[in-house]
């Protein structure tokens, strides 16, 4: 059997060779690709697998907005507020209330913003978001958000990985364990990043207990794009495939001594390394991109040049088939100069955002692609004051309460709002949703029964949605 | 923590949620218990809280334990139905808390019913019915039996057996009707036991004496000197770091910089390189601050406990923090030593599982008495310079602080804070303050209360330090810091302190001055304590025999008792594991219910009660081990086996196994003669692209390469920051060094690939391996090739490899002669013996030779 396999290896191999000169190395891949288990014991972990039941979103990109935005200035109109402006809450809510910062005794603070209907649909936004107006039809804003965590790090744990353990894998992982990717060249999980750094850091992206091939990829904006994609200098393309097939050769006779088949998978895995050095560069070019897509992002405008570039690349990711593109804008997190800090984030990031949706939507990708924007948790109706002394310090605290998010896209009903809050924005009172049945559903639009998709780790069923979630019936298509 | 309920008070849930959690009104009517209540109870409650079993320590079906109640307290308050546990969580008072928590809701009536029970007095019987049915406790689990040695089996195959192990091997592969492999060849056994014991590849000259030694013993003589080499104890600390959650930063957003956190590590080496016994190996982790007279040594071992996180985000409230510190050093002396996860029984009991969360609590409580703090703990040398120049430094820092009225200014500041603790709410600046006070200082509320008298000096130090870091913000105004000329000061304070010698401090623990008591966490929820647990060991274990309230130190003798079934065990196991790639319970953290049982239990058996009976001996442990038969075979995979035990289960062969990341760093290093051996001292930081310590929140962990020598030095020395991890060693799965790991994956990854091939680092042990075969061999081609090929892979090139690379050489001699520039670039020195071409092109060569799958193997 040794020998006939090698043979029908050779023979594949001269195949590939006059047709169309990849070396030896792709062979394996291939090999694998085809889903011969029965000669290839390790088959491509990567490679494509069926969902439980088929799902509408086949690409998810998650736009992470960390810090936490303020729903109450964005995206939860309350004029209720105006009334409480300036006084304190009555102690009969605000009994034990434990927030980060402020007091329970925190005075309200009335949002400034002016609010007005949007779309077919009327939906509500502030006047920092006009460009998310203009789409305001394809979205569903998700204003009954709540979390378990009111700081920082264990809230961005909850959002991406279900619960405040550490140690758990996040969601982008979770969807590539479960889907595989479809990219032949490029990773199935990647992470773009702009504005400061989180504080998450790498557990937002972390594949935890899963194998590390589902762990997040960073593109990075400057420098390689992948950590180690550009050979050294002086190593040539025509050098790293004279290295490769050097490496071919001498790994497949140490094969066929040792008969194992891990040596034909890291042969595949050098292959794969190989083809993500030509493709990443070709994925970076916008110049076959047309004046009007980079206009529509934004991209020439300095001020929004690093994200408006990231949402592009989250669209050419999606076409090149990544699985889950994790964009991260930080940081939200305003405690102080709410007015100032979060008109710059909207400056920032609405006229990209609402372009990515439009982009999606006019090249047919919307559909399959699952876009879903917010932060870790939301932002107090009470005020943050830090310094009595400066003109404009005023902030918000963090609210794990009531929050916002929105999505768009694959399989979710577009130009809908589910659930409300109370007049002050500060309880859910209708349609509360839980970020574990905010993943519960993300799952769902992609084919999951959140359930059921599991990882054996320490003598338990881990999922996503630990012990809770429940599909939001109201949130989809 | 599991769900963390916010905020919500009962009342204010009550009042925001409307009608759906208000009380159902009790029945109007007297209620008959035996007709009404006890059917309800028998159906609904008592298979989890009854005879059977008692989940969160409850049992309902007497009034004696109605009133006992469970975990959180009394199931009721007879006449007082409003406030009794029982009819809040059968009513959902607290959102998504209900009871029971599967099958149909109970109904308003049957809660009625429940209610009027309650108010009319809860009658029922005082105790269980005798004849309700006593269940079989559920059968004992292998792993709660303490080892017996078992007499080595005989097998046919006697000649084979080197030592006991082979004798439980080759038995069991005899009743599979399977053979052992042959012993791996000499060059072979090398390698892999050079790593598995120092982590290090043989040198060819190395290599070259172990071949030529005719002695019948050469093997062994081999294993001895690799069990004294320094490098062994560097090894085995890695295996340690892995179990203690080992990094240089806090974790989290803020993600500090531990200065002091090597000197953990530099003990670990130091011990592990004098085979400190295991059993005193345990005390003195556990509680070597509790020893009588503890030296500085042993105390520094209870550094392991000092790995945990911590969160210093602004907001966080630190007992919250203290209370997952302490949770995470009770699951980690569970895991570690006991093999038994315990995450699950820190929010609530598991059905049928060995742990309840009364023994998680009662496990914590060992630890909740501990506190933080530093030790002198000066590596050899330090002392001189140190106190030479302490002096001076002195001087100059009272003349310091005397100029800009530290003293003064910080007694104000300290008498603010006190003032913000006593009346929350008065001001936001000060509450600010306090709360940075809080989070970036430790049991800050404890020593601003104090005061500097009743401090000691180092809490002073740490006191001043922490203010002068702190002070400004909201609480000074911008203009009252200039007139302080409070930068200036800071500025020269920071030039004092540099020009004191480093003193090395470690980061231990010790007893708490603050009493504490240990409450069981309802749902793992710190803020809602339940019944207070005393310290002790989990109630399937042996128990713990002491004298008064046991400590960690009598936890410490508790593990490493002949009783205790478990620590032997897991400890072997995980060794197993090591030296196998596969342990015999495979699920190295979990010897529990969940976790699987042994492939070879009279063998895992055998080598627990060996490990006590010869005292306990690390090394002796590893000799046995890669001294047998076993150990030594081929590790080439045998198609009839491969069919038969696919993973190697039944030991017919060695494994081969992927470098872990450490390794692939120093073997390359070593492979290019760049490797800087030095052993223990601080964390160094390699070169890594630029941008990468961005991509956390940190500002205070960016990363400044080491220069010189120190930069060439092992891979586990790298400082690890938990944000922004060293991306190599996340690469080739190095644990996140969050939870204990007691086993690394081996995962094969397209950025592995890029790693190898393209990182400078790696590139430059290419190069130096180029460098190191132009100076050393002056021969043909074939020639340097097989050098070259010992160095990186520790035997010689085949023909056919070095046909296949004479090959290469002669193809990409021809690419770099056509572009003399990217010769240039990439082996940039000049050489009188080598025209460019060539030696780029060696340095090409050897950069493939460093990503042979080989190479990165340990076969």
């Amino acid at each position: 059997m040794e020998l006939r396999e090698f043979l029908r290896i050779q023979s594949r191999r001269d195949f590939f060779r006059q047709s169309t000169g990849l070396g030896t190395m792709a062979l394996a891949h291939l090999l694998a690709l085809e889903g011969r288990t029965a000669d290839m014991p390790r088959t491509d972990p990567l490679a494509p697998k069926p969902a439980h039941f088929p799902g509408k979103a086949k690409a998810v990109i998650l736009l992470f907005m960390e810090g936490a935005p303020s729903q109450v200035d964005l995206f939860d109109p309350k004029p209720g507020l105006q009334k409480w402006h300036g006084t304190a809450l009555p102690e009969s809510m605000t009994k034990d209330l434990k927030l980060a910062f402020i007091k329970p005794t925190a005075k309200v603070m009335a949002s400034p913003r002016v609010f007005t209907r949007h779309g077919q649909c009327g939906m509500e936004l502030s006047d920092f978001l006009p460009h998310l107006g203009t789409v305001a039809d394809e979205i569903c804003l998700v204003r009954s958000m709540v979390t378990d965590a009111f700081n920082h790090h264990p809230a961005q744990l909850m959002l991406m990985s279900g619960t405040m353990q550490f140690g758990r894998p996040s969601m982008g992982a979770w969807v590539t364990y479960g889907l595989g990717s479809e990219s032949q060249s490029l990773p199935g999980f990647v992470v773009l990043s702009s504005g400061k750094g989180t504080s998450g850091g790498a557990t937002n992206f972390t594949s935890g207990f899963l194998p590390s091939t589902y762990q997040g990829v960073p593109f990075r904006s400057s420098g390689d794009p992948v950590l180690y994609l550009s050979s050294p200098p002086g190593i040539t393309a025509e050098t790293q495939r004279n290295t490769l097939d050097v490496l071919g050769q001498l790994n497949e006779e140490h094969r066929l001594r040792t008969g194992d088949y891990e040596i034909a998978s890291r042969l595949a895995a050098y292959e794969l390394a190989f083809r993500m050095q030509a493709a990443a560069p070709e994925l970076l070019d916008f110049s076959k991109e047309s004046p009007r897509t980079l206009e529509m992002y934004g991209i020439h405008d300095e001020n929004k040049k690093a994200f408006a570039t990231n949402c592009l690349l989250a669209r050419r990711m999606v076409e090149r088939g990544v699985r889950f593109v994790q964009l991260m804008h930080a940081s939200w997190d305003d405690h102080t100069q709410l007015n100032k800090n979060l008109k710059k984030n909207c400056d920032i990031t609405d006229q990209p955002v609402a372009a990515l949706i439009r982009d999606l939507k006019q090249r047919g990708l919307l559909d399959s692609t699952l876009v879903i924007w917010g932060g870790e948790f939301g932002r107090t109706p009470m005020v943050e004051i830090r310094n009595t002394n400066e003109e404009g310090n005023e902030g918000r605290d963090h609210h794990p309460l009531a929050f916002t998010m929105w999505l768009a896209g694959g399989g979710i009903k577009p130009g809908t709002v589910v659930g409300k809050t109370d007049d002050l924005g500060f309880h859910v009172i209708e349609d509360k949703v839980h970020v574990n049945d905010l993943q519960a559903t993300i799952l769902h639009c992609l084919g999951f029964d959140h359930t059921r998709l599991t990882f054996r780790h320490q003598g338990r069923d881990f999922r996503l949605t630990d012990i809770h979630g429940h599909v939001v019936k109201k949130m989809l298509a | 923590m599991q769900r963390e309920i916010l905020t919500v008070a009962p009342a204010l849930a009550l009042a925001l949620l409307g009608a759906a959690a208000e009380l159902p009104p009790p029945a109007p009517r007297p209620v008959d218990f035996a007709k009404e209540v006890g059917p309800l109870l028998r159906s609904r409650c008592q298979g989890c809280h009854g005879a059977a079993q008692q989940l969160s320590g409850l049992r309902l079906d007497s009034r004696a334990g109605v009133l006992q109640g469970g975990y959180a307290g009394p199931a009721i308050v007879p006449g007082k139905s409003e406030q009794s546990r029982l009819i809040h969580l059968v009513a959902e008072l607290k959102p998504g808390v209900v009871m029971p928590p599967a099958g149909p809701r109970l109904t308003a009536e049957q809660i009625g019913v429940l209610r009027a029970w309650i108010d009319q007095g809860a009658q029922m019987p005082e105790r269980p019915a005798a004849r309700a049915a006593q269940p079989a406790p559920p059968p004992s689990h292998w792993s709660f039996a303490p080892p017996r040695k078992p007499t080595p089996p005989q097998p046919r195959q006697a000649a084979w057996v080197r030592n006991p192990i082979d004798a439980f091997v080759l038995a069991r592969l005899e009743a599979e009707g399977l053979t052992p492999s042959p012993e791996a060849e000499r060059a072979t056994l090398i390698r892999r036991v050079s790593f598995d014991l120092t982590g290090l590849p043989p040198t060819p000259r190395e290599v070259a004496d172990f071949l030529a030694d005719p002695r019948p013993d050469a093997y062994e003589r081999l294993v001895d000197r690799l069990l004294q080499s320094p490098h062994y104890g560097e090894r085995w600390a890695r295996h340690w770091l892995d179990l203690g959650r080992y990094a240089d930063s806090d974790g989290y957003e803020k993600d500090q910089p531990r200065p002091h956190a090597w000197r953990y590590r530099h003990w670990l080496i130091e011990a592990l390189n004098r085979d400190l016994p295991f059993d005193e190996f345990t005390i003195q982790t556990m509680a070597g601050d509790l020893l009588p007279q503890a030296a500085a040594g042993p105390q520094i071992a209870t550094g392991f406990h000092r790995n945990t996180l911590t969160n210093r985000e602004g907001g966080t409230n630190p007992e919250q923090f203290r209370f997952e510190q302490t949770v995470d050093r009770a699951a980690t002396v569970g895991t570690v030593w006991l093999g038994l996860t315990m995450g699950c029984a820190q929010c609530h009991d598991h059905k049928y599982d060995p742990i309840s969360q009364r023994d998680f609590y009662q496990l914590f409580a060992f630890f909740n008495t501990a506190d933080e703090t530093y030790l002198d703990a000066p590596l050899p040398g330090e002392e001189g310079p140190y106190f030479r120049a302490l002096p001076e430094y002195r001087r100059q820092r009272e003349a310091l602080f005397r100029e800009y009225r530290v003293r003064e200014l910080q007694a104000e500041w300290e008498a603010g804070l006190r003032e913000a603790i006593a009346n929350p709410g008065k001001s936001h600046e000060w509450d600010f303050a306090l709360n940075v006070a809080r989070v970036m200082g430790d049991y800050a509320d404890r020593r601003i209360l104090a005061g500097p008298e009743r401090r000691t000096p180092r809490e002073n130090e740490e006191m001043t330090r922490l203010f002068i870091q702190y002070y400004g913000g909201a609480i000074v105004t911008k203009e009252r810091l200039k007139e302080l000329r409070w930068e200036e000061f800071k500025e020269k304070f920071k030039k004092l302190d540099e020009t004191l010698p480093w003193y090395s401090q470690a980061p231990v623990l010790y007893p708490s001055p603050e009493a504490r008591k240990t409450h069981i966490a309802i749902r793992g929820d710190w803020r809602e304590p339940g019944i207070e647990v005393q310290p002790a060991t989990p109630a399937s274990l042996p128990p713990l025999q002491a004298a008064g309230t046991p400590t960690r130190l009598d936890l410490a003798r508790w593990l490493v008792s002949r009783e205790n079934p478990l620590t032997a065990r897991v400890t072997v196991n995980r060794f197993w594991g090591e030296f196998f790639g596969r342990a015999l319970v495979r699920t190295t953290e979990d010897f529990g219910r969940q976790g699987e049982p042994p492939s070879h239990p009279e063998l895992l058996d055998w080598l627990a009660t060996e490990f006590m009976d010869q005292g306990w001996s690390m090394k002796a442990m590893h000799r046995l081990m890669v001294t047998s038969a076993t150990y030594r075979q081929s590790s080439a995979v045998r198609p009839e086996v491969q069919a038969k035990d696919p993973a190697n289960v039944l030991l017919a062969r060695q494994a081969r196994l992927r470098l872990p990341a450490e390794s692939l760093r120093d073997a390359a290093l070593a492979a290019s003669g760049l490797l800087n051996p030095a052993i223990g001292g601080k964390s160094i930081r390699p070169p890594q692209p630029a941008g990468v310590t961005a991509l956390g929140y940190s500002e205070q962990g960016k990363w400044v390469e080491t220069e010189g020598p120190e930069r060439y030095r092992r891979g586990l020395y790298i400082q690890f920051l938990r944000t922004t991890p060293y991306p190599m060693l996340m690469n080739f799965d190095a644990p996140d060094s969050n939870v204990a790991c007691t086993r690394r994956q081996r995962s094969n990854t397209p950025l592995q690939a890029l790693n190898l091939l393209n990182d400078p680092v790696f590139f430059e042990a290419a190069q130096g391996l180029a460098n190191r075969l132009l100076r050393q061999v002056r021969g043909p081609v074939t020639e340097r090739i097989n050098y070259g090929f010992q160095l990186a892979v520790g035997r010689e090139a085949t023909a056919s490899e070095k046909d296949k690379l004479a090959g290469f050489f002669a193809k990409q001699k021809q690419v770099f002669a056509r572009d003399a520039e990217a010769a240039r670039q990439v082996y940039p020195l000049e050489r009188e013996d080598a025209d460019p071409a060539e030696a780029a092109t060696w340095v090409a060569l050897s950069r493939a030779l460093l990503n042979l799958d080989e190479f990165m193997t340990r076969e």
